[in-house]
């Protein structure tokens, strides 16, 4: 066998790997569609706002929730405790007034 | 066309004997290379799904939350608050939320206590979260005590397991009646945590909220919009951060690649000048290249970024666990499901392929429009 | 065959080293003959043989190919014109390491795409004719000096070329070898094949295979009387 043949069989075999890729893909979304059901009834029912990605802090438990100053909670200068804070940016409507309702913003 | 293919295929062949020769050299580049794509890889379908995961879910959140601010801090709505919201008009529906944190000492995790607004377990009864069942050992009919902030012991039976696929928005929750929750955290009567709306018409949403700021100056809208944005955001973060640590790597493979793919040796150089004395083009030698860099970069794409969808869809990206979970002690455990982003894809595919062909070329370019004369000069 | 008039050679031409190698050379050679060039080196035999085998292109001077002056021709054609004409045995015999014998010896038929099994039949054929089928599939770098310069001889003929060009083919064999080395040399002539090669081997001048000497020294011929 050629080496040409060889690189071609090998890179056949990684895109058919690849396109296998999508089909496992488009094979799981159908299988998760049930579950997924199941999740958004249940975030309807308990009113929920969040992932429970991140426990160990109520501003990484609930960031959307979380208050102006969650972050310094303990003090304006405090360090931050946990490294799930160097992960999640401010919500919009900290940072950015002009995403904000309420304060300054307009009527639409 | 016949031609050229067999061409082609003449120069992929002298290319791959060329790297047969430096076997060890080119296989260790061509797995870092690998390793590279699919941490990239990996970063991007996992936060992708993420992503569309909490924007597919939340969908399904309340359409505004209240929450009064005293003082910059969450406070509790006061008996009477939510009358008052009661008058804005487009509000179909208002409830009081109760939830709260609870730290377990036991199992040194915070969970998240919570008074559903349907379905409310009676009192005595709690219904827990997977992560819950998980740390604490508990199942259906099982008995738990929680210690209150107060010092009082609270017995409950759990009367039921919140499913599994819904991990990853309840793993640490715990579902109590009202009067539970009240007693468990001497809550006051007639207050709430916050308040949750329905708005039936979603272009009256923002005049909602804006009519709230209005009447109740201490009150705090949050839109549902507001909340996907969270999300949206937290996962461009959170990429950021592993592409941070990443940027290391990729530099160091970037030097890596640049020295193996420009730094033509003087063996090479030699043996291109040997290549044109024999009556190869100068094209025919930089497509020799091309031919090189397309080949490695694209085996490494591949390889890279099937190992990634492999990890991040089947074994739910358990490599970038720790990384993720932070200090966290319940961690979800769940499995995405697999959407992914073809512009992503392509994107990944741009710059990593790319520039290595690119800097395979580069000097081959310089070498190969040299004389092949010196081949005789030597 | 081939007739260079005029041919001026300068290296690190306009620089303060800057030197003509070659110093106007006038030069027929002739078509199915064997011609060497004789002189010491740096007398610019190399240098002449660069030029005549499009390798290189004169500082001034022209060169005809068949009456047909090529030396203005861009560097594609020059290309095409040595790999299908011109066959090349370099002193230090230039092939890829790491490549076969029959690897090496096919190089230059690749780009001219002819089917792999035509070339590693006519590869191997010249092989045989060299008595070297047995070292066909060996690593280049395994072989002997003596080998190796066969396998080079067959990679200058596997495009069948009618001129080979060879420089100092006996410098790097012993004497044994290069006595061998002559009777392929008599065999390419016999094939009616033009050769033109360097040497200042007596071995390789003085032999009958040889129809003319010419003579160089600093980068000029040298007029028998």
């Amino acid at each position: 066998m050629r080496p040409v043949d060889r690189a071609i069989a090998v890179l056949v075999a990684g895109i058919g790997a690849f396109a296998l890729c999508f089909v496992d893909a488009a094979r799981l979304r159908a299988t998760a569609g049930p579950d997924e059901v199941e999740r958004t009834r249940l975030v309807a029912r308990l009113r929920l706002t969040d992932l429970a990605l991140f426990t160990e802090a109520r501003y990484t438990r609930h960031p959307s929730q979380a208050d102006l100053h969650s972050a310094f909670q303990d003090h304006p200068l405090a360090l931050e405790h946990f490294p799930t804070g160097s992960l999640i940016a401010p919500p919009g409507g900290l940072t950015d007034p002009s995403l904000r309702v309420g304060a300054g913003g307009k009527a639409p | 066309m016949k031609l050229w293919l067999a061409k082609q295929r003449y120069l992929i062949d002298f290319t791959l004997a060329s790297l047969a020769r430096r076997k060890t050299r080119n296989l260790g580049l061509l797995a870092v290379y690998t390793v590279l794509v699919f941490m990239l890889s990996s970063v991007t379908l996992y936060t992708h799904a993420l992503r569309q995961e909490a924007a597919r879910v939340l969908t399904a959140s309340p359409e505004v939350i209240v929450q009064r601010m005293v003082a910059g801090r969450h406070d509790l709505i006061p008996p009477g608050y939510i009358e008052k919201v009661g008058r804005i008009r487009g509000v179909q529906k208002i409830e009081g939320r109760l939830w709260g944190y609870y730290y377990d000492a036991v199992t040194k995790a915070n969970y998240t206590f919570m008074v559903p607004a349907e379905n409310a377990p009676v009192a005595g009864e709690i219904v827990v979260g997977p992560a819950l069942e998980r740390s604490r050992g508990l199942a259906k009919n099982n008995g738990i005590s929680f210690r209150s902030y107060s010092g009082k012991l609270h017995s409950f039976i759990v009367a039921d397991v919140l499913p599994q696929a819904s991990e990853l928005i309840s793993a640490d929750l715990v579902l109590m009646s009202e009067a539970s929750f009240r007693a468990f955290f001497d809550y006051p009567v007639g207050h709430y945590t916050d308040i949750a709306l329905s708005v039936a018409n979603p272009q009256e949403v923002r005049n909602v909220a804006l009519k709230l700021a209005a009447a109740l100056p201490d009150a705090r809208p949050i839109l549902r919009d507001e909340v996907l944005r969270t999300y949206a955001s937290i996962y461009d973060w959170r990429e950021g951060i592993v592409l941070a640590l990443l940027s290391a790597a990729i530099l160091a493979f970037g030097i890596l690649a640049w020295e193996k793919a420009s730094g033509l040796s003087a063996e090479e150089k030699r043996e291109i000048g040997i290549l044109k004395a024999i009556g190869w083009e100068t094209g025919d030698v930089i497509k020799m290249k091309f031919w090189e860099g397309l080949l490695i970069s694209l085996t490494a794409f591949l390889a890279g970024f099937v190992a990634a969808y492999v990890h991040v869809f089947h074994f739910a990206a358990a490599l970038f666990e720790p990384v993720l979970k932070g200090w966290a002690v319940l961690y979800p455990r769940f499995q995405l499901t697999p959407h992914i982003d073809g512009l992503q894809v392509a994107t990944l595919f741009f710059f990593t392929v790319v520039p290595y062909a690119a800097a395979v070329l580069v000097p081959i370019w310089k070498a190969a429009i040299t004389d092949p004369d010196s081949v005789m000069r030597s | 065959m081939i007739e260079v008039t005029g041919i001026r050679k300068a290296f690190n031409q306009g620089r303060d080293n800057e030197y003509w190698a070659l110093d106007g050379i006038d030069l027929h050679i002739e078509a199915k003959k064997v011609t060497a060039l004789r002189g010491p080196s740096g007398s610019g035999k190399t240098t002449l043989l660069t030029i005549v085998g499009c390798l290189a292109r004169p500082t001034e001077g022209r060169v005809h190919l068949l009456g047909e002056d090529i030396s203005g021709l861009p560097e594609r054609f020059l290309t095409e014109i040595r790999r299908k004409r011109f066959g090349f045995i370099f002193q230090q015999f230039n092939l890829i390491k790491g490549l076969t014998a029959l690897d090496n010896i096919i190089l230059p038929a690749y780009p001219t795409g002819r089917p792999r099994h035509e070339l590693l039949a006519r590869a191997e054929e010249l092989l045989a004719g060299l008595k070297l089928g047995h070292r066909r599939d060996a690593k280049v770098e395994w072989l002997s000096g003596g080998e190796q310069q066969r396998v080079a001889i067959c990679r200058a003929l596997i495009n069948d070329p009618e001129v080979v060009i060879a420089d100092e083919p006996t410098a790097n064999l012993d004497t044994h070898l290069a006595g061998e080395f002559m009777g392929i040399l008599e065999n390419l002539a016999d094939q009616d094949r033009t050769i033109l090669l360097t040497s200042h081997d007596p071995l390789v001048v003085e032999s009958s295979v040889v129809h003319r000497v010419v003579d160089m020294r600093d980068g000029k011929l040298i007029v028998h009387g």
